[in-house]
């Protein structure tokens, strides 16, 4: 007799298991697939999937087998003009008459590729920045949810019950389901005075006791409290409130910032972005890069156009208070910033730099993040903004020389906004 | 007109249960009819992704975790979402009850064509033919893949993932060379195995420990090669030979080397049967169905696209076409089956000269015979007729290194048929697929080195994996191994140490 089953409710992810093994096996070829990735993504593309490629050579299983050479003889369909004896060129590789083994051996594609989905191509990211697991957790939620008061409702579970409501409403059904009785008895009891007063019709009296005798059992079957009284406090998930912020991502590109300390930037803003997707729904990211004067630009020049020159970092933050004037009003906008940049700027500039920090900028914004990569020795930079650190709590800032220490400008940002 | 049409089970595209059921049954019918002998049926119906599952798995309804098949879930993943490939619409495992997986996108015609291919087709050659008998046991392969997943898993706790994956890579490694060819393996079971499971660690290591002891024995040895060689014969079973005599391997890791070898072995009558298991289930959906429609169970629609269907299943391109692969094995298969038919009900005077024995015989006889009693190789050798040689146009060429050109060797021609059907039946013979390598001596006395011994057939070389493979020998092993290449007069020709410290990797 034949079984029909319907598996099609049963999990599907029978293979996640060997699927995460493969991932372990190679998690060298996919770091480093996962980091060019991260190079060349747009910084607002950086929350998805990934195609990886690694190499044949290293996912193959060897076996034993015949290699080409020797003498071998097979067979083949769709002859068409050939007779016995024939003589034909060699094909040159496999293709042809060259026998079965060259068509199976794949193809011809040196490279095994397969797609990394978002958690895992974040994950790889993460693995770098060293970051904790609560941010981790933090960043690959898609949305966050909170639970919100919505009313009261009939049906619920018992720890939701709301006993005020309740009772107020079985008091309202006790007064409105007596009523009728409690009227009746009213009058009765009103008759029943006059009779026994005058002190006649003793049938009627005693019928009359009767009668209050009954109403006050009906009234007193009506139950104190009785299951549709029960009120349940109603919850129901809302996304949590989003708003909308910018993100300003500052860079220094004068002669100093080379390849490596930009690729290390650039990672730097991934993460604030990252962040940002995480609380607000709607981000706008705007690059300004500087040398000794300031330009916004879109992210392409951002990170790969080199200019010469000196540094002028107060240029930058001046245009970046001019944009948010003119295009970013604090009543809409929540305004993040993140700096980074080798520490070089021209003397003079630094004081006016925390001037314009201290006074106007980090009054408007919610969060501002400096990193220094690889700096020679501090200058006068990092001093003026040690200054701003000391007078805002909203200020961080960091030296780093390898991508592991990004994360601990971000700490106080992920420590303070628990999703 | 209107008898026949109310016997159609069904004129929608749409599947159902009840269809499903309503069609299996009929087919059932029909498949007792013709005296199919099968399994009990279990037919599931998955999703696309579990069946990129059962891919992965290689058609195992469960196996141990390795990575492997990890590689092999995300190349038929990628491969199916960049529609390259469509997903086979059946998979049907040989364990009774026979297990037939269903895709839930196949349309009601295409359910009933799996169910007449796997269900009766597939199941009935499960059940009969020799080599499966011989080989698998069906009713204890799902309690035996359990009890391999938990071992395995268990392993990994105890001795960790990476331990356990480098010794499954080795195994995996080995893993066409760790079948008997030639003796009958006792039955799975996997109360038993578990049972003795502990038993035959502890003996195995006295026994091994019994053959390495160096007390000496007698003092005069005779010194030839010869004499002292351990195996006394070439063992041709390389993990059997591991587990029973690597020398220092741990008692969990000789029962991985036992569980990868029980799945080779497995495995081992589908790799040798896969023209003619896939013809004969081909050869069944295509007679059980159109004795369907005789009997006026479906429509002309459901014919069409049956056929069509079935025409590109067996689709052989030719030689020259750019689509070419090799011969179809569902063609030559299906072909085959028919072609037997044809020459049971149909003999021409050249098929009753060729085939003496059963031109004009009954030919559900005749067929079954050929289904219980043969192999790929033996079946083609047996009953591929000169008709169908000259269906097919099948012309062999010799490619010999020697040559600078390539030789038609035979063509569809009287001369031919015979040079064709050999070299055909050849070409799926496992022995002449694989090189012939076999366990030939340890050196016992001295540095415990195990020599394998290759006899070339017909020159052909080793492929550029044997180091990568000697390596995870060598790794199984624990001591240095090589491989010696001799000709098929004995004569060395080149010889490849691997000592111990490349095998770590």
């Amino acid at each position: 007799m034949t079984q029909i089953i319907d598996r099609r409710i049963n999990g599907k992810n029978k293979s996640a298991v060997n699927r995460q093994r493969f991932l372990r096996r190679f998690r060298q070829q996919i770091r480093k697939a996962v980091s060019d990735a991260i190079d060349s993504r747009s910084i607002t593309e950086i929350d998805h999937g990934e195609k990886i490629n690694i190499p044949t050579k290293d996912t193959h299983e060897p076996v034993f087998g015949h290699g080409p050479g020797g003498r071998r003889d097979a067979v083949h369909p769709g002859n068409k003009e050939f007779v016995t004896g024939d003589r034909i060129k060699r094909p040159p590789s496999g293709a042809g008459g060259g026998g079965s083994e060259a068509s199976n051996s794949g193809e011809g594609e040196d490279e095994f590729s397969f797609q990394l989905s978002r958690e895992e191509f974040l994950e790889f990211f993460f693995e770098d920045l060293e970051l904790p697991d609560l941010v981790k957790t933090q960043l690959t939620k898609v949305t966050n949810f909170k639970s919100v008061r919505a009313g009261y409702s009939t049906s619920g579970v018992p720890t939701n019950i709301d006993i005020v409501r309740s009772l107020s409403g079985a008091l309202a059904r006790r007064i409105a389901l007596r009523a009728p009785y409690a009227a009746e008895l009213k009058e009765v009891e009103a008759e029943l005075q006059a009779l026994q007063e005058k002190d006649e019709d003793q049938e009627r009296i005693a019928f009359l006791e009767e009668e209050i005798r009954r109403l006050e059992d009906k009234i007193a079957t009506v139950p104190f409290i009785d299951t549709f009284d029960l009120r349940y406090r109603n919850r129901i998930q809302e996304p949590s409130p989003t708003t909308q912020a910018v993100m300003f991502c500052l860079m220094d590109v004068s002669g100093s910032m080379d390849a490596t300390r930009k690729e290390m930037a650039k990672r730097f803003f991934i993460l604030l972005y990252l962040f940002l997707t995480k609380t607000y729904e709607n981000i706008q990211v705007v690059f300004i890069r500087h040398h000794t004067t300031a330009r916004e630009v879109d992210e392409e020049d951002f990170f790969y156009s080199r200019e010469t020159g000196g540094t002028v970092v107060s240029s930058a933050l001046e245009l970046m208070l001019k944009i948010i004037r003119e295009r970013f009003p604090t009543s809409d906008w929540n305004i993040y910033a993140a700096q980074a940049s080798d520490g070089d700027n021209w003397d003079g500039d630094s004081p006016n730099c925390s001037a314009l920090l201290n006074d106007s900028i980090m009054p408007l914004l919610q969060y501002f993040a400096y990193v220094e990569i690889m700096p020679h020795n501090h200058q006068s930079l990092w001093r003026h903004y040690e200054g701003v650190k000391a007078q805002h709590r909203n200020f961080d800032m960091q030296s780093i020389d390898d991508v592991n220490e990004i994360y601990p400008v971000f700490r106080k940002l992920f420590a303070r906004k628990p999703a | 007109m209107s008898e026949t049409t109310d016997k159609i089970i069904s004129t929608t595209s749409e599947w159902t249960r009840e269809l499903i059921q309503r069609y299996d049954s009929e087919i059932g019918r029909i498949a007792t009819d013709y005296g199919l002998d099968t399994y009990p049926n279990q037919i599931e119906i998955i999703n696309s992704e579990q069946m990129m599952d059962a891919y992965s798995s290689v058609g195992m309804p469960l196996g141990y975790h390795h990575w492997s098949f990890g590689k092999q879930f995300l190349e038929t993943e990628q491969r199916y979402k960049r529609g390259q490939m469509g997903l086979a619409y059946e998979i049907v495992i040989n364990s009774n009850p026979c297990i037939a997986y269903l895709m839930e996108e196949n349309s009601l015609p295409m359910q009933a064509l799996v169910i007449a291919h796997a269900c009766y087709g597939h199941n009935s050659f499960f059940k009969n033919n020799y080599l499966f008998k011989t080989w698998t046991n069906a009713d204890a392969i799902i309690d035996y893949l359990l009890f391999a997943k938990q071992y395995v898993s268990d392993c990994e706790r105890a001795h960790g993932i990476e331990e356990v994956e480098a010794v499954l890579d080795s195994c995996h490694a080995l893993m066409n060379y760790g079948v008997d060819r030639y003796k009958h393996p006792p039955r799975l079971s996997a109360q038993e195995e578990s049972g003795r499971q502990k038993e035959r660690e502890e003996y195995l290591q006295t026994q091994v420990n019994h053959l390495w002891s160096t007390i000496p024995g007698k003092a005069e040895e005779q010194d030839t090669e010869e004499q002292q060689r351990f195996p006394r014969e070439p063992e041709e079973n390389l993990l059997y030979f591991i587990e029973k005599n690597a020398p220092l391997m741990e008692p969990w890791k000789r029962e991985i080397v036992r569980i990868v070898r029980k799945i080779a072995q497995y495995f081992y009558p589908q790799r040798q049967t896969q023209v003619m298991n896939e013809g004969w289930a081909t050869f069944w959906h295509y007679t059980l169905l159109n004795t369907l429609y005789d009997e006026g169970y479906v429509t002309d629609g459901f014919m069409m696209e049956f056929l069509q269907s079935h025409t590109n299943v067996i689709a052989q391109p030719a030689f020259d076409s750019p689509y070419y692969s090799g011969i179809n094995p569902y063609t030559l298969g299906f072909n085959m089956f028919k072609d037997l038919r044809r020459v049971c009900e149909e003999p021409t005077e050249e098929d009753k000269h060729w085939f003496p024995d059963f031109a004009g015989s009954d030919w559900r006889t005749t067929l079954d015979f050929a289904m219980r009693n043969f192999k790929d190789e033996s079946f083609i050798r047996q009953f591929l007729s000169p008709r169908l040689i000259r269906e097919l146009r099948l012309f062999s060429v010799l490619d010999d290194d020697q040559e600078k050109e390539l030789e038609i060797s035979a063509i569809h021609d009287e001369q031919g048929y015979r040079h064709i059907r050999a070299t055909l039946a050849k070409q799926y013979d496992l022995s002449m697929r694989e090189p012939n390598i076999q366990v030939y001596n340890v050196d016992l006395r001295g540095d415990r080195s195990l020599t394998l011994q290759h006899v070339q057939q017909a020159r052909r070389p080793l492929n550029k994996d044997t180091n990568e493979v000697m390596r995870h020998l060598a790794r199984l092993w624990g001591f240095n191994v090589q491989i010696i290449t001799v000709d098929e007069n004995n004569e060395v020709i080149t010889s490849n140490e691997n000592k111990l410290g490349n095998g770590k990797d």
